[in-house]
């Protein structure tokens, strides 16, 4: 075996899948593989045996940029003092429906 | 001045005076003001970090006690992560060896229904052992150095796999009592506070019932089979059913994790409440295709309303998990050739991969 084939690491590519039609593509999990060719098969291989899938959508790890939890307070602060942004915010007659 | 530093120090003593002695010198030396300058940088510095990781601490358990569910980016006192690296990885280890015994027998299925099944199952475990490795590199470790520690046999996984399969009647009863009692563990597993692990365990129970049914339906057709079929299968169960009963792990009290895991919710529930809650799903069902466990003392508790069974031979368990098992050499034997016999692919992939790159240019 070569020294440098010893691992079988190679990049991580995350998983969304989506599985019907209209619906969104959701995070499923992650898959390693050296091309984005390959990291589909692969995703197909690991988390669609039972057509779980009808779209797959594969994205290099390392190009995810995520919020932190410690944002969780300040980085969403703005939305929550803006009550006026729903509907239940407003009076209109009674009985109009 | 000095009483409001001892005020300081009674609050905080818990964490460095160990006993009298220690806080009577340390009384006496407060007097000498270089030693209270530096004292108090201790104080600040040391124990105040260390007054942070409890508050974090406590918070965290909080978090768990409100069964909130722990996700890779939160912080995490590291002897839980180190738990779940621990565990995790055991886990996809066990279900990545434990395609062996199976594949064994894959070219000597009877017919091409069973093979196609037998082949189906083996690849759902080959992807269960991918979903766990997935989750578990979330704690941020690396796929191949726990591939590493599997091949170098430093790592553990489930016993039941260091036992072979003789007939074909194994691969009907490993898929009734071992993917039977792995479903037992992971249905609890599957809400553990670790999110990406309990995903993953939601995941693999939905298929696991599948490969418990196709073993039981095995069991079934070989119990009402020729008396030399029924034979096979009852002597299979005869050397399946105590390893199976072993998976579970050491009693309660003899199980040096299980408090800790039980506190963080990785565990829900312990290895001997999960062993019963096995027992008790199982016995009916040997009932049912007129089979019978090999254990004398099994026998139905009205008041506890569950059965009552023997002791496992704990020496044996000991044996096989330290490595002498009748299969442990072959099983790590098997899985580093496979890694080897694999490296042209990888490399092929890989070459590809770079030319590929070269053309696209990214
Ligand atoms: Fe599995
Ligand atoms: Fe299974």
């Amino acid at each position: 075996m070569s020294e440098k084939n010893k691992d079988s690491q190679w990049p991580l590519w995350e998983v969304f899948v989506q599985s019907e039609q209209g619906g969104p593509h959701i995070h499923a999990g992650s898959v390693h593989a050296p091309d984005p060719e390959m990291a589909l098969q692969n995703a197909r291989d690991v988390y669609s045996r039972r057509n779980e899938a009808i779209s797959l959508w594969v994205v290099p790890s390392v190009s995810i940029t995520a919020t932190m939890p410690s944002d969780q307070g300040p980085f969403f602060d703005p939305a929550s003092d803006k009550i006026y942004r729903h509907p239940q915010f407003y009076h209109v007659p009674k009985g109009l429906k | 001045m000095i009483i409001v530093f001892l005020k300081v120090i009674n609050n905080k003593d818990r964490f460095f005076i160990n006993n009298k002695i220690e806080k009577q010198i340390i009384g006496i030396l407060l007097d000498v003001d270089w030693f209270k300058l530096l004292y108090y940088i201790y104080l600040e510095i040391i124990v105040g970090d260390k007054m942070e990781d409890e508050k974090k601490l406590s918070e965290f358990q909080r978090r768990i006690n409100s069964g909130e569910v722990i996700e890779p980016k939160d912080w995490m006192p590291e002897r839980y992560r180190k738990q779940l690296i621990r565990m995790m990885g055991q886990h996809a280890h066990s279900e990545y060896v434990g395609m062996l015994p199976e594949a064994n027998w894959i070219t000597r299925a009877p017919s091409l229904r069973r093979k196609l099944i037998l082949l189906a199952k083996v690849q759902d475990e080959a992807g269960h052992g991918l979903y766990l490795y997935s989750a578990t590199e979330t704690l941020g470790v690396d796929r191949k150095d726990l591939l590493e520690q599997l091949l170098e046999g430093k790592a553990k996984y489930s016993s039941i796999f260091n036992y072979p399969t003789l007939s074909w009647a194994d691969m009907g009863v490993i898929g009734w009592l071992v993917d039977g009692a792995a479903i037992v563990n992971q249905t609890v597993l599957a809400k553990s506070s670790y999110g990406p692990y309990s995903r993953a365990m939601v995941r693999i129970c939905k298929e696991e019932n599948f490969h418990k049914k196709q073993g039981y339906e095995i069991v079934a057709t070989l119990a009402k089979g020729t008396p030399e079929q029924k034979k096979m299968v009852q002597d299979s169960v005869n050397r399946f059913w105590w390893p199976a009963l072993m998976m579970f792990g050491p009693h309660d009290k003899e199980s040096p994790n299980s408090a800790e895991l039980m506190r963080w919710k990785v565990k829900l529930k312990s290895n001997d409440e999960l062993r019963q809650r096995f027992v008790d799903l199982t016995v009916p069902q040997a009932r049912a295709v007129g089979l019978t466990l090999p254990d004398p003392e099994l026998k139905y508790n009205k008041e506890r309303r569950s059965w009552d069974f023997g002791e496992i031979n704990w020496d044996e368990f000991y044996n096989v998990i330290k490595g002498n098992g009748p299969m442990n050499k072959e099983r790590i034997k098997a899985r580093k050739e496979a890694h080897e016999n694999g490296a042209w692919v990888r490399e092929a992939a890989e070459a590809y991969a770079a030319k590929h790159k070269i053309n696209r240019k990214i």
